[in-house]
């Protein structure tokens, strides 16, 4: 059974549409990455999934289910900056909180938990940073925290929004790393993400996505400068500069 | 209650409730826009120490150094508050409740002083907290009258400037304007109408002047200027409704009466405004979800045509659930809009399900392709983002060529353009 | 029990209950609702005095508490209609206050209820009043209230503890894990509520602002850990409280003015001295980054 079918997805912000009649089905154990421009609703294509913003029609299921049955299964990493970094806590309780499902309304974090998160926070190499506060972090380190608590509940499906914004290289590294850990264990990754120069190395599978949806497959047949002019529109030249000049293109 | 009028006592205060209605409400149209409208909340509080320590200072109520008093008191505030936002990880709204607490504490506690001098009793200070505008004498509607028109001749002298200023103070820190000059003069010019106008309703009501009239006035215009006089008018009105109401009945205070004048203009605008009222906005949303139920079955009913069409060139009738899967709607809406189609002879209905009519292939058609269109325009927003949409009602039949061009550029390149209309036979369909 | 421990007593509740709630306020970016609803607090004092016709204090907790919360309702109605946020909250408790004031100068003019008192408070008065509840003699009402709301918000934040620690760090992630985001928002703004309602009596209206969110203020300056916030904003709320009593007594000054001065004086302090965010150690920070640039 696939891990995600989504049906038909339409969201609209007043009148405008956001996303049109967005239909997939995400193959297991893949990493995918989702590509488009600013504002074509990648995000909101997420939250949409997540039951986070209203959907105008559609329904998603998670391995045949609605994703309230299966929210103990889906791990989320939601874009850094939509989190107040000045909160007064520190990495390990952040990593904690992706725990708070299994804990359980009302309960506190027994040891086991703060172990798991503990392990998680080692998994993106943090392990010594777990007592820092989180605004003494830097902008890759805070990613990473992110990552570990999406680690920690423990979930077989992972859905991330632009993790590699803002990070440094070797935080970039870590998250690819991650990444092809949690392919390796049969997880299935959906990734939010900017940078076409790396479309190829790191994913499997690509949705191109513009309002709707454009194209949708392995990399290798969906990451076309076909389609991404289709997805970006006229403005797109980096493809081909990149095979005259190498100059890359942010 | 004529009498009431004609006495020369009330036509003062009534013309003093009407001047700081006025200037509160021309200022406070700026405030709002800014988002600060709390500001003036906090302004009215952190006045109190500055009145109490002019008093004390000048041992009597000299209305003058009162007004300097709370001016200056009220301008240390604003200034706290903004260098906590700067300095501190605290944000905007806690930095105002604690400035306008922790002031109006200090001010409480001075009161507590005065109250024990000898002239302290009849200083009668508590009427800045409450408000006490029946008992303005003509000396301080002469001030406040005097005090408004200089704030209300300098607005209008530098009204271009204050508009740039509110909308983007980059752009005119471009275009050479002092930003720093001019943005503290605003704020002084807030201070000071709130400084005049705590006599009449008070510290704690203080701030519904400076935000009732304008956001009442919101609602009647869009535009700037008119923006302004509309608050302008609200404020007068409601200062003099209030002063209107209250004065024939003992023991009545203005203050709050000035101030619930103001809101009730405000939830009156709220729901009867053209354009913006809740009203017209429920009418409208109704039209709206009427049309668009209708436009949702054509658009789906065109769109499982064009499907099959192309593949067996044949046309079908269509279920409720085929057409559901592209576009629900609940039970309700779908029988009603189907009956309005049928009965506008777009669609016809079959054993099997419904199909378009060929007058109903075309209005499918254009609503169709209006969506699409809407689409391409959602995904090169950038590429349009000077074309008013609003204003075009998000028709876009309607917009100039060259856009339309570049939309239609667009849908060929995306495969979309509705087909159906143009591959139709003419000839009577089959297989319903 | 003499009248200086009553006093006492009275003020460290008020400078814990409301410095605990305070913390949640500010880390939610609501400060300014407790503003309102503070204010609105009088409005619901009129009314249950006008619907029940007596000055029961606990039928006044009731209303008060219910006029709490209906403020955020209607700040919340009037942003989803489309008013800003700011001016939603200033146009509903102005309104909302005013009908208050004019509802005591019409049917209430003669009775305890006056204006000033709610906007200012009168500690001095509390322990005279005092009440029999449950076989207990001699203890006053302002204390039992205030101890009963104590414990409903220490026991709701214990409870819902790290509920609200994600809800208001992350509500996205809240409402995705299917934490119940709405409920937690309005049992807060319950909380607030009472908390503001029982602090009434003895801080005043506007005052009681002072107490929700100095500590807290403070406290967010001096510590990263949110259960360290929650206590130092309760130790600041008594230290507040208490200092603030005796300075006043000493002064022969409003006590409740003088406790909110205090609660200032203790964020100036932090303001300035706090290791971590206080503007001397930013100050030399800045100094010890630019030596750095200089030497390298
Ligand atoms: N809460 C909202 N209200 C109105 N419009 C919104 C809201 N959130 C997003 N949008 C609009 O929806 C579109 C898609 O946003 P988003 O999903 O964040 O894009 P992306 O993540 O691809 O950059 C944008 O045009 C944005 O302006
Ligand atoms: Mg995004």
């Amino acid at each position: 059974m696939n891990p995600i079918t989504a049906n038909n997805i339409t969201v609209a912000y007043h009148r405008k549409p956001v996303l049109q009649s967005v239909s997939f089905e995400a193959p297991e154990g893949k990493l995918i990455g989702i590509i488009g421009p600013n504002g074509a609703g990648k995000s909101t294509l997420l939250k949409s999934i997540l039951g986070l913003v209203p959907k105008a029609s559609g329904d998603v299921n998670i391995y045949g289910k609605t994703y309230r049955k299966q929210r103990q299964i889906v791990g989320y990493v939601p874009q850094r900056g939509s989190v107040d970094w000045d909160f007064p806590t520190s990495a390990l309780d952040v990593v904690l909180m992706g725990r708070y499902r299994q804990i359980g309304l009302f309960r506190r974090p027994k040891k086991n938990d703060v172990k798991e998160a503990m392990s998680c926070l080692e998994k993106v190499g943090m392990e010594q940073y777990a007592n820092r506060q989180i605004s003494q972090l830097s902008g890759g380190q805070q990613q990473r925290v992110f990552l570990a608590r999406a680690l920690a509940q423990n979930a077989h499906i992972y859905f991330m929004d632009e993790p590699f914004i803002g990070v440094d290289a070797a935080t970039e590294k870590a998250i690819v790393q991650l990444l092809s850990e949690l392919r390796e264990q049969g997880k299935t990754v959906i990734v939010v993400h900017h940078d076409l120069q790396t479309v190829k190395d790191y994913f499997d599978w690509v949705m191109l996505l513009n309002v709707r949806k454009i194209a949708f497959g392995p990399t290798n047949e969906t990451f076309t400068s076909d389609l991404l002019q289709k997805t970006y529109g006229g403005k797109l030249t980096f493809l081909d500069q990149k095979e005259e000049e190498g100059v890359p293109f942010a | 209650m004529l009498n009431l009028l004609m006495d020369p006592n009330t036509q003062w205060v009534l013309f003093g409730t009407t001047l700081l209605g006025i200037t509160s409400g021309v200022l406070g149209s700026f405030a709002l826009l800014r988002r600060q409208s709390l500001i003036g909340d906090a302004m009215s509080h952190a006045a109190l120490p500055g009145i109490c320590i002019a008093f004390l200072i000048t041992g009597e109520k000299m209305m003058g150094a009162l007004l300097l008093g709370a001016g200056i008191s009220a301008y240390i505030g604003t200034y706290c508050i903004q260098a906590i936002v700067r300095h501190t990880r605290l944000k905007m709204d806690t930095a105002i409740g604690l400035i306008l607490s922790v002031f109006f504490g200090v001010g409480i506690v001075l009161m507590t002083f005065i109250n024990r001098l000898p002239s302290g009793n009849q200083s009668g200070l508590d009427e800045f907290i409450f408000g006490q505008a029946a008992a303005m004498v003509s000396g301080d509607v002469r001030v406040i009258a005097i005090v408004a028109v200089i704030l209300l001749v300098i607005t209008l002298l530098l009204f271009k400037e204050l508009k740039l200023l509110i909308f983007d103070r980059e752009f005119a820190q471009g275009l050479g304007l002092p930003t720093t000059v001019l943005n503290g003069l605003l704020m002084t010019m807030i201070v000071t109408a709130v400084v005049i106008g705590l006599q009449a309703v008070g510290v704690v009501l203080m701030a519904a002047m400076l935000i009732a009239p304008p956001i009442t006035a919101r609602y009647w215009t869009n535009r700037l200027d008119h923006m302004v006089i509309i608050s302008g008018l609200v404020g007068a009105l409601s200062g003099g409704l209030g002063t209107f109401i209250s004065a024939p009945i003992t023991g009545m205070p203005t203050g709050p009466l000035i101030v619930v004048s103001a809101c009730t203009l405000f939830l009156i605008s709220l729901v009867i405004a053209p354009e913006r009222g809740l009203f017209v906005k429920a009418w409208r949303l109704y039209q709206l979800r009427k049309r668009t139920a209708q436009e949702q079955i054509l658009q789906s009913l065109y769109e499982r045509t064009e499907e099959q069409y192309e593949k067996t060139e044949t046309i079908d009738a269509f279920s409720r659930e085929a057409l559901e899967a592209l576009r629900p709607l609940s039970d309700f809406r779908f029988k009603k809009a189907v009956a309005n189609l049928q009965k506008s002879g777009d669609v016809e209905a079959y054993k099997n399900g419904y199909s378009l009519t060929l007058s109903g292939c075309e209005r499918a058609h254009r609503v169709t392709l209006n969506n699409r269109l809407m689409q391409m325009y959602a995904m090169h927003e950038l590429q349009f983002a000077s074309l008013p949409m609003e204003h075009y009602n998000w028709d876009f039949l309607s917009i100039p060529e060259d856009d339309r061009n570049s939309l239609d550029h667009l849908l060929k390149e995306h495969q979309l353009q509705p087909k159906l209309l143009h591959r139709l036979p003419e000839t009577e369909r089959i297989n319903r | 029990m003499t009248y200086t421990f009553w006093i006492l007593l009275t003020a460290s509740l008020v400078g814990i209950s409301c410095g605990i709630v305070g913390v949640l306020l500010i880390l939610r970016k609501m400060a300014m609702l407790s503003d309102a609803i503070s204010h609105t607090v009088l409005l619901g004092i009129i009314s249950s005095y006008l619907i029940t016709n007596s000055l029961d204090g606990f039928y006044m907790f009731i209303g008060a508490a219910i006029v709490g919360v209906l403020t955020t309702v209607f700040v919340q109605l009037l942003n989803s209609a489309g008013v800003q946020s700011d001016a939603a909250i200033g146009v509903v408790f102005t309104f909302l206050f005013a009908i208050g004031v004019i509802l005591v100068s019409m049917f209430a003019r003669d009775v305890h209820i006056d204006v000033e008192h709610s906007i200012m408070g009168e500690i001095a008065f509390i322990p005279w009043m005092t009440v029999d509840w449950f076989g207990i003699e001699g203890i006053p009402q302002a204390v039992w209230m205030l101890g009963f709301v104590l414990i409903i918000d220490l026991f709701l934040i214990l409870l819902l503890y790290k509920e609200f620690k994600l809800s208001s760090f992350d509500p996205g992630l809240a409402a995705a894990l299917g934490l119940p985001v709405g409920l937690l928002h309005y049992v807060l703004m319950g909380m607030t509520s009472i908390t503001a309602v029982a602090s009434f009596d003895a801080v005043g209206a506007i005052l009681v602002v002072a107490m929700l969110i100095a500590p807290g203020a403070t406290a967010y300056l001096l510590t990263e850990r949110l259960h360290m916030m929650f206590i130092l904003s309760a130790v600041f709320g008594v230290i507040a409280a208490v200092t603030g009593y005796f300075i006043a007594a000493w002064l022969n000054a409003s006590i409740a003015g003088m406790m909110a001065t205090m609660a200032g004086v203790l964020f100036l302090l932090a303001f300035i001295f706090s290791p971590t965010h206080g503007i001397i150690a930013k100050r030399f920070s800045q100094r010890k980054i630019q030596q750095v640039d200089i030497e390298t």
